[in-house]
């Protein structure tokens, strides 16, 4: 397919992914700030320094109460990843190729788009955000719905599901990452009924609080990192959405799973591994929560620019498609 | 005065003003071929028409047939307008019609590359020689160009209309980038849906068949011996105005859809970018003016060509429908000329004649145009779209003097024509039918054989008394129904 289509469907992918992500990161906030006693630190300060637009908010807003962080994130026209700037642009990239997307996927983000417009620029907005995050998810849902059932499972496809994985992998790693290490830095406040309230917090944003619960029953903070990363079967877990991933890619290449054709699969076969045979304990505990997401997230950055060289940006050295000659520059 | 829903049309009290009618003559009566169709339309309350119209509308809301309504960040889209009453042509006309459409396409190309070769046409002052080399869509770039099979003119939608009397004439040849063919498409789907008796009894010849023919006639432009040559459909993107055609149609051929990026030059052959690496293409039918094709040859600013693509094609190496250059037979200044082409290259005499033209360059001619500006429709050779043109009889005093001033500052670029009385089909409009005017625009292709879509599209000028049938100026859309007579 024409990489210029297929780096549209990956980042229409990507973007939805994101807006729901966002949604849910908010929403995880303001399910904490329900529950916590009176008096309790500004929780929002957090959200700000997880997209590392400090300056830019301090510049524009201020003060990081909730009325302004949660409009900076939601609904901020400058901001390029606000959800109201992650729905602008998952439409532009499917506008220009709605040919390859089914015209049921155009019309449901159309209106995923204009529901999100025409609660920016209503004069009470806000005034039920977590109506509206949830509306966001319920949105994101769909339009995933949609994709699966209305795209032919072929290689735009793929793209598809490349995109939307990688994204929800590195956007479940900044929850987990904000949680632990932002939200909480006191030791003191490890195991208590606060701490619980915050994992239950968490959890519950992923959508994975139930799930959690039938598996292992009660909260400890080594079940809940194991849980978000290394789970098999949790939709919104690492080593989940990096195993789909890696299968979309190999369905793309062609090339057969456990071997790899080019950087990008080189790269994901490897962090796959890592996570398939990783311990919560030895792992990532020792290692330390943040060490281990920020090298991830690191990684899978690398993986993103991979694909891009892999996939997008063609130039005269891929000649005629050769996977032959892809292999035989050493990638092996 | 509000029309009953249950009341039915009678065309015995249909006003046809003085113009020819389509689909009844003067007192009502159908014209051949059209006497299911006023028999059906007759028969129906008025209500179900209506509701067949708005089962149209929707219909073509659902295929997709929108305009997005750009810079509107709301994001709505509309229909381009359609009227379910169709333009009926017996069969007898229209066999007519495409032996006249075929001879003037083939002595066309036959112009086109005597004028990019030995310009014997010329030699022989057949034509004035400045008038052609001096034209700006003259290419002194395609000189000595040769496109595969000799043909230039692959795709050409030509606009035919019909006076008063009943004679149709050949407006305008479009042998450039011309559009609308998928309205044609998508608007019989939908009538076999308005009308499917009428329609299964009328023996309506099929449309159907054009993309698989418009692929065909690509094809045969592929290098020899190519067994399975790679066809793509070059747009300048979606924010073109017609970007849902260029869509439509490569989807209908099951080709790929690109745009200048997506196209590079290496290795001396013309490639897309994919996902597997750069693959190599055979045939470009390309929806981009010549101007914007390569910023190497045409217009350096250019951001939607391929830069290198016309060495490429100088070379062999890459086929492209329309053939670079094909704009100098689709000027107003050559269309004066055609009757003469075609006796030149053909010897025959022009089967379907041209409007009557005054050619300003001409001293007597001129003299006659300039003593009735009021009466006639004066235009600039160049421009197109309504632009650069005088419409004496809605002018004013001052206007006409300065057209004057402009005709005899460069009488080389104007053409004046009188005024027409275009024919009328029967439209919905509000809560009665009434007629309007319509051209006709069917759609030629030229590969190893003539191909003649039948039919094509029907513009119809929705406003009341107005004769511009273009879709940015209140125009719509009608059916064309070629009917088998036996």
């Amino acid at each position: 397919m024409l990489s210029r289509v297929a780096d549209s469907i990956y980042w229409m992918s990507r973007y939805v992914e994101r807006a729901e992500n966002l949604a849910r990161f908010v929403d995880v906030t303001f399910n904490m700030m329900l529950d916590l006693p009176p008096g309790s630190a500004g929780q929002w300060q957090p959200l700000v320094s997880a997209t590392g637009e400090h300056e830019w908010f301090d510049e524009h807003y201020g003060e990081p109460t909730q009325e302004n962080v949660v409009r900076f994130l939601t609904f901020d026209p400058d901001y390029p990843n606000s959800i109201l700037c992650c729905l602008q642009a998952a439409r532009e990239n499917a506008r220009s190729v709605r040919e390859t997307i089914s015209s049921e996927m155009w019309e449901d983000l159309n209106s995923f788009y204009l529901l999100v417009m025409d609660e920016a620029s209503s004069s009470d907005s806000l005034q039920s955000p977590q109506d509206f995050f949830h509306e966001v998810k319920n949105a994101s849902y769909r339009f995933k719905g949609m994709t699966d059932g209305t795209m032919p499972h072929g290689e735009p496809w793929h793209f598809a599901r490349l995109g939307r994985y990688i994204e929800r992998a590195d956007k479940t790693s900044r929850i987990l990452d904000v949680k632990y290490f932002l939200l909480l830095p006191e030791l003191s406040d490890v195991g208590t009924a606060f701490d619980d309230l915050q994992w239950s917090a968490v959890l519950r944003s992923v959508s994975g609080l139930e799930m959690f619960r039938k598996r292992h029953h009660g909260i400890t903070p080594e079940r809940v990192v194991g849980f978000l990363i290394l789970d098999r079967m949790f939709p919104r877990s690492i080593m989940y959405c990096v195993n789909e991933a890696d299968q979309s890619l190999h369905a793309i290449s062609g090339s057969p799973l456990g071997t790899f054709w080019n950087p990008a699969e080189k790269q994901m076969g490897k962090l796959r591994s890592e996570l398939a045979y990783a311990h919560v304990d030895d792992d990532i505990i020792e290692v330390g929560l943040h060490e281990f997401l920020d090298a991830f997230q690191t990684k899978l950055n690398r993986i993103g620019e991979a694909i891009y060289e892999a996939f997008m940006a063609v130039d005269s050295t891929k000649v005629n498609g050769s996977r032959l000659q892809m292999q035989s520059q050493g990638f092996m | 005065m509000s029309r009953s829903p249950t009341s039915r049309l009678d065309f015995s009290t249909y006003d046809t003003a003085g113009f020819f009618d389509e689909l009844v003559d003067e007192t009502g009566k159908p014209r051949p071929g059209a006497e299911l169709l006023v028999e059906k339309l007759q028969s129906l309350e008025f209500d179900e028409l209506l509701r067949r119209q708005a089962g149209a509308e929707r219909s073509l809301f659902r295929l997709g047939i929108t305009f997005a309504v750009y810079g509107d960040t709301k994001g709505k889209e509309k229909i381009f307008p359609f009227d379910i009453i169709p333009r009926i042509v017996p069969s007898h006309e229209w066999e007519w019609l495409e032996r006249g459409l075929k001879q003037r396409i083939q002595a066309l190309n036959q112009f086109i590359d005597d004028i990019y070769h030995d310009q014997e046409i010329l030699n022989d002052g057949i034509i004035p020689r400045d008038i052609v080399l001096g034209a700006a869509s003259y290419r002194k770039l395609c000189q000595g160009m040769n496109p595969p099979r000799g043909i230039w003119c692959h795709i050409t939608g030509t606009d035919l209309i019909r006076g008063a009397d009943g004679q149709i004439h050949v407006l305008e040849d479009n042998l450039r980038c011309p559009s609308g063919v998928s309205y044609v498409l998508q608007n019989r789907l939908v009538m076999k849906r308005s009308f499917p008796q009428i329609f299964a009894a009328s023996h309506v010849k099929p449309v159907v068949d054009y993309p698989g023919q418009l692929l065909r006639t690509l094809q045969h432009l592929a290098p020899d011996g190519l067994p399975n040559p790679t066809v793509v459909v070059l747009s300048p993107g979606s924010f073109n105005s017609a970007y849902y055609e260029h869509s439509f149609l490569a989807q209908q051929m099951g080709v790929e859809l690109v745009q200048g990026s997506d196209l590079v030059v290496h290795d001396g052959f013309v490639n897309m970018r994919t996902t597997a690496g750069l693959k190599r293409v055979d045939v470009i039918y390309r929806r981009i003016d010549d101007d914007f094709l390569d910023p190497k040859a045409f217009r350096a600013d250019s951001m939607l060509g391929v830069p290198g693509l016309m060495g490429v094609y100088r070379a062999g190496r890459i086929a492209l429908a329309n053939a670079p250059g094909t704009g100098i037979a689709d000027d107003k200044v050559i269309y004066t000329y055609v009757d003469k082409i075609v006796r030149y290259y053909l010897a025959e005499d022009m089967i379907i004649p041209n409007v009557p033209t005054y050619m300003c360059w001409e001293r007597k001619q001129r003299e006659y145009v300039l003593q009735n500006l009021d009466k006639l429709v004066v235009k600039a050779a160049n421009e197109s779209g309504g632009y650069g043109m005088l419409i004496g009889p809605h002018s004013t005093t001052s206007e006409q003097e300065k057209f004057a001033g402009l005709v005899k500052a460069n009488p080389r670029n104007y053409i004046a024509q009188p005024t027409l009385s275009l024919s009328r089909v029967p439209t919905i409009v509000g809560d009665d039918v009434e007629g309007r005017h319509v051209d006709l625009r069917p759609y030629i292709l030229y590969g190893k054989d003539i191909f003649v879509l039948p039919g094509g599209l029907t513009r119809v000028a929705l406003k009341k008394g107005s004769l511009v049938v273009n879709s940015s100026q209140g125009g719509g859309s009608k059916d064309t129904w070629v009917i088998e007579q036996s």
